[in-house]
């Protein structure tokens, strides 16, 4: 929402260890091509004058989604004070892409970052009123049960935020 | 699942199964839940608005259990609208049968069906997997905690993290045995990479994904799931077929109702401010199911495009859902007074974290069939039956650490106190009991343990101990006398008794010119000094310990008070009712509140103060006496009673003079260059942290020159009777050890309560005062 929104949305994910770039829409297809390692899949980006780069697939099959490194889909909202990713569990199949392949890099519009959780919760109202399905998705996947802390468990290991700054 | 029909153990038995877990499981499980409660605390001080989320929350839920049955209702026409299916299914057998028939129509033919779990509790309470398993079905836990007991057969033995008695060495070697690698495991990363890998084919072949629900939003049927490993989400998106098992407890009405629930849970559970993963699934969700059979097939079929991600527009889904709300005893529990509130617990194991026992012996010594820690006195009473919380709920010795912890504030301590009530009444009579008869002055039943009656009814042995000094104590300390009370009351031989004085703090007082004679010092000092006048006059609490034991801290104390102006008295009162609470006995207790009250409400109508030296007593009168009173009576006596050092510390804030007290070093005795004040460590009482009373006697050290020192360690283990008991002894010395280790190179250490002291006293070896005799002016 506002520049602060976004600085603290940025501080959070730093201490979740997950990297946020903001980038004009006009440059954005660019900027998720370098951030992605192939092979990768995607969902439409649901941003005007934004688009997929070519090295991620859009249509993919159920045997890309098992093997793509990296998988890109939009946020539809986030929530600075925690660092959280709202990822609505669209028929594109933005759910198991966010989850399966070991890098998720999403995509925010900067006007979708919201303060807080209340903020999130007026969001979420809507969303539920409609019967959509989301996820606050904060850092990456964890687990200690093994002994010790590690990263990217089932879901991601690594996650990149790119937001929109005129979205 | 079956009703016990082993014999109850005995104290031999319950010290030798405690004193194992304390050397296989201990380390590890204190390991984790010491840095996880830390970590609570934190995240509670970095949270502003703690108390009004607390409370929301709570609000939230006893609603929601008063309206139980209409949420039921209403969840079920919204997922029944949405697509799914709802089953109420009235016990295990009832849920398993309704669950074993869903996943094994979904089979592919001449092929066993699979199911992958994510970490479910109330699947554990109704043994989901072996149901499942008999019926020939393959069942893999997903989470890697669950996976590794399954791996290893064992049991959970923490709600939030089920594998934490495991070491990572452990479980390298079960890893190993089991599945053979190449190249042995041996860091957690190798075992985690492994179970991912394992665990991610099974996920991919499953033909059903079996989930619990933390939350489950009536309005919209809504599941929230919570997890930090992302396996709750692939287990609920990738296979056709969904199953989500929730106790009834589970609902709230509304999703504006979920959001204190997503801030609380995990700063709650391990001091994160959110769980990486909180999904919200409305199921059959639009998601895409993923056929990993068909590896060539496009993840989305035609016609069903992201851009439109109007759900109306997409093709009639391939997914399936069924809710299952179990009851299994939890309607009733809606209906028990006592047990009700257990209702609102949201599973986020803060109160084992904050326990002292439990950090010591795990899940598996301070748990039943399923649930571990404080909580599961009320959930195993209710949904297995008051045997299995029988066997662990004397480990709950009443600190009220958790009381602090729990995010919906249930009254934890309680709920162990009325269970341990009704298990002792429906106790047989024993053939001692005519030993304790004429020491046991309580309104207790026959069969009550002869222990407890005795700890519960301990004020009038110690008046006949008191009463016969010195030579109570010598024969105490016999070892004829201590195998006999180890015999008969179950009083571990090894632990020092109370050395009872023959003259009693109130016979002192009298000796000295009782109320009279305080009123004269106290003017004399308010003479002799340019302090404030204060016209505050103390009703001094004798405690059964402060009035026969430890009476140099009552002295102290009102030594202390005549100083600072505020004559005292100190009259014979009746017993608070802690002890009798602390075993259980209700009724006992709450006769003692009443005599209590009695004696005291003309000193109240007076406006004098109520002072109290022992914390659990003061407790008492603050906490449990809202039970054992009428409100108005306890509103009174909470309003106007106060600890000795809390008291004081107002004194001075109020204009007294704290030069008056025993100071800390002062300037010129070497320690000139140092501020900072004369170091000294205070643990103080655990029911008086709870209180929130321990701010005020560290500001007082300060304000006289001390530079305190707190302790971390919950409670000292003693906890007033559990350190004596034979079967109890060792884990009491284990939590009290971890103590002295903090206070180990402290010079002077000073402990509020009395069986803190003691038992500092016994693991120091050296002697622990009250502060206040610390503090109390020199004669």
């Amino acid at each position: 929402m506002t520049t602060d929104t976004v600085g603290r949305f940025e501080r959070e994910l730093e201490d979740l260890e997950v990297g946020l770039e903001r980038v004009p829409a006009a440059d954005a297809s660019e900027r998720i091509a370098s951030a992605i390692e192939a092979p990768a899949v995607g969902t439409p980006l649901p941003f005007e004058g934004v688009s997929q780069p070519d090295s991620v697939m859009t249509e993919p099959t159920n045997g890309d989604v098992a093997s793509a490194r990296t998988g890109v889909t939009p946020a539809t909202f986030a929530i600075a004070e925690y660092g959280s990713l709202a990822i609505e569990s669209r028929p594109a199949g933005d759910e198991p892409i966010s989850v399966y392949p070991d890098r998720h890099v999403a995509v925010v519009a900067a006007s979708d970052v919201l303060p807080d959780i209340e903020a999130g919760f007026d969001r979420l109202e809507a969303q539920f009123a409609e019967r959509n399905s989301v996820v606050f998705a904060t850092g990456r996947s964890a687990t200690a049960d093994m002994g010790d802390l590690v990263h990217g468990v089932h879901g991601p290991g690594e996650v990149r935020v790119i937001v929109l700054e005129d979205r | 699942m079956a009703e016990r029909t082993k014999p109850p153990e005995t104290r031999t038995e319950t010290a030798a199964r405690l004193r194992h877990l304390l050397e296989t499981e201990g380390e590890a499980v204190h390991a984790h839940v010491s840095v996880s409660n830390l970590r609570r605390e934190q995240a509670y001080e970095a949270t502003d608005d703690i108390e009004a989320l607390r409370s929301e929350a709570r609000s939230i839920k006893e609603d929601a259990i008063d309206r139980l049955p209409e949420l039921i209702e209403t969840v079920r026409g919204a997922v029944e609208e949405n697509g799914g299916t709802v089953y109420v299914a009235d016990d295990a057998a009832d849920a398993n049968r309704y669950i074993s028939e869903v996943v094994d129509g979904k089979a592919l033919p001449d092929a066993d069906p699979s199911v992958v779990k994510s970490k479910s509790m109330t699947t554990e309470e109704i043994d989901l997997n072996d149901a499942l398993e008999d019926e020939g079905v393959d069942v893999y836990e997903t989470d890697l905690g669950e996976w590794v007991l399954q791996v290893a057969d064992d049991t959970p033995s923490h709600i939030v993290g089920p594998a934490m008695h495991l070491t990572r060495e452990e479980i390298a070697d079960l890893f190993n045995e089991r599945f053979e690698p190449d190249e042995p495991f041996e860091t957690a990363e190798e075992l985690t990479r492994f179970a991912r890998d394992h665990l991610g084919e099974r996920i991919r072949e499953a033909d059903v994904g079996i989930t619990g629900a933390n939350f489950v939003v009536a309005e919209s049927g809504t599941m929230t799931l919570i997890t930090n490993e992302g396996n709750a989400r692939k287990c609920a998106v990738t296979p056709d077929t969904h199953v989500a098992v929730a106790g009834v407890e589970k609902l709230i009405p509304s999703t504006r109702d979920l959001e204190p629930f997503v801030d609380i849970i995990a700063k709650s559970a391990t001091g994160q401010p959110i769980s990486q993963y909180v999904t919200m699934l409305t199921p059959p969700t639009d998601s895409p199911t993923l056929n990993f059979d068909e590896p060539d097939a496009p993840l989305v079929s035609a016609g069903a495009d992201g851009e439109s991600a109007d759900s109306s527009d997409a093709p009639e889904s391939d997914r399936e859902f069924h809710l299952v709300l179990l009851d299994n005893g939890r309607l009733d529990m809606r209906e028990d007074e006592q047990l009700r509130e257990t209702l609102y617990c949201i599973r986020c194991g803060a109160c084992s974290n904050s326990c002292a026992n439990f950090q010591a012996v795990g899940g598996h010594g301070f748990g039943g069939e399923t649930y571990s820690g404080g909580i599961a006195t009320g959930w195993e009473a209710g949904v297995h039956g008051q045997d299995s919380a029988a066997e662990f709920n004397d480990l709950c010795t009443g600190c009220t650490r958790c009381v602090d912890a729990c995010p919906v504030k249930i009254d934890i301590p309680w709920i162990n106190t009325v269970v341990r009530d009704r298990v002792n009444r429906d106790a047989e009579p024993e053939a001692y009991d005519f030993l304790v008869d004429g020491l046991t002055p309580d309104a207790e039943g026959g069969g009550l343990d002869l222990g407890k009656r005795f700890f519960g009814n301990v004020g009038t042995a110690a008046k006949l101990g008191s009463a016969t000094a010195p030579v109570s104590n010598w024969l105490a300390e016999t070892s004829p006398v201590r195998a006999l009370l180890e015999r008969t009351l179950g009083i571990d031989r090894r632990r020092d008794l109370p050395t009872f004085q023959r003259e009693s703090l109130v016979d002192w007082f009298e000796m000295r010119g009782g109320a009279e004679a305080s009123r004269q010092r106290a003017e004399r000092a308010t003479a002799r000094t340019s302090g404030a006048d204060i016209d505050r006059e103390v009703v001094l609490y004798p405690d059964v310990y402060t009035n026969y034991v430890d009476t140099d801290r009552g002295k102290a104390a009102v030594r202390t008070l005549e100083t600072l102006g505020i004559p005292v008295s100190v009259p014979d009162l009746p017993e608070s009712g802690r002890a009798p609470l602390s075993q259980g006995m209700v009724a006992t207790a709450d006769r003692q509140a009443s005599r209590l009250y009695g004696a005291v409400a003309e000193d109240l109508d007076a406006g004098r103060d109520i002072v109290v030296v022992e914390p659990s007593d003061l407790a008492a009168f603050q906490r449990e006496y809202e039970r054992l009173l009428p409100e108005r009576s306890f509103e009174r006596l909470r309003d106007n009673s106060y600890e000795i050092c809390e008291y004081i510390y107002g004194l001075v804030e109020n204009g007294a003079d704290a030069e008056l007290l025993s100071t800390g070093s002062d300037a010129g005795d070497g320690h000139a260059d140092d501020d900072r004040g004369e170091p000294i460590a205070y643990h103080s009482h655990c029911q008086q942290r709870t209180l929130g009373l321990e701010a005020p006697t560290t500001a007082l050290l300060e304000r006289c020159g001390y530079a305190p020192q707190t302790s971390t360690v919950e409670c000292c283990g003693m906890a007033g009777s559990f350190g004596y008991k034979q079967e109890y002894y060792e884990v009491s010395m284990n939590v009290g050890d971890r103590l002295a280790r903090e206070f180990e190179r402290a010079e002077t250490v000073v402990a509020s309560g009395t069986s803190c002291g003691d038992q500092l006293e016994t693991v120091l070896e050296r002697s622990v005062p009250h502060p206040i005799e610390i503090l109390a002016p020199d004669r």
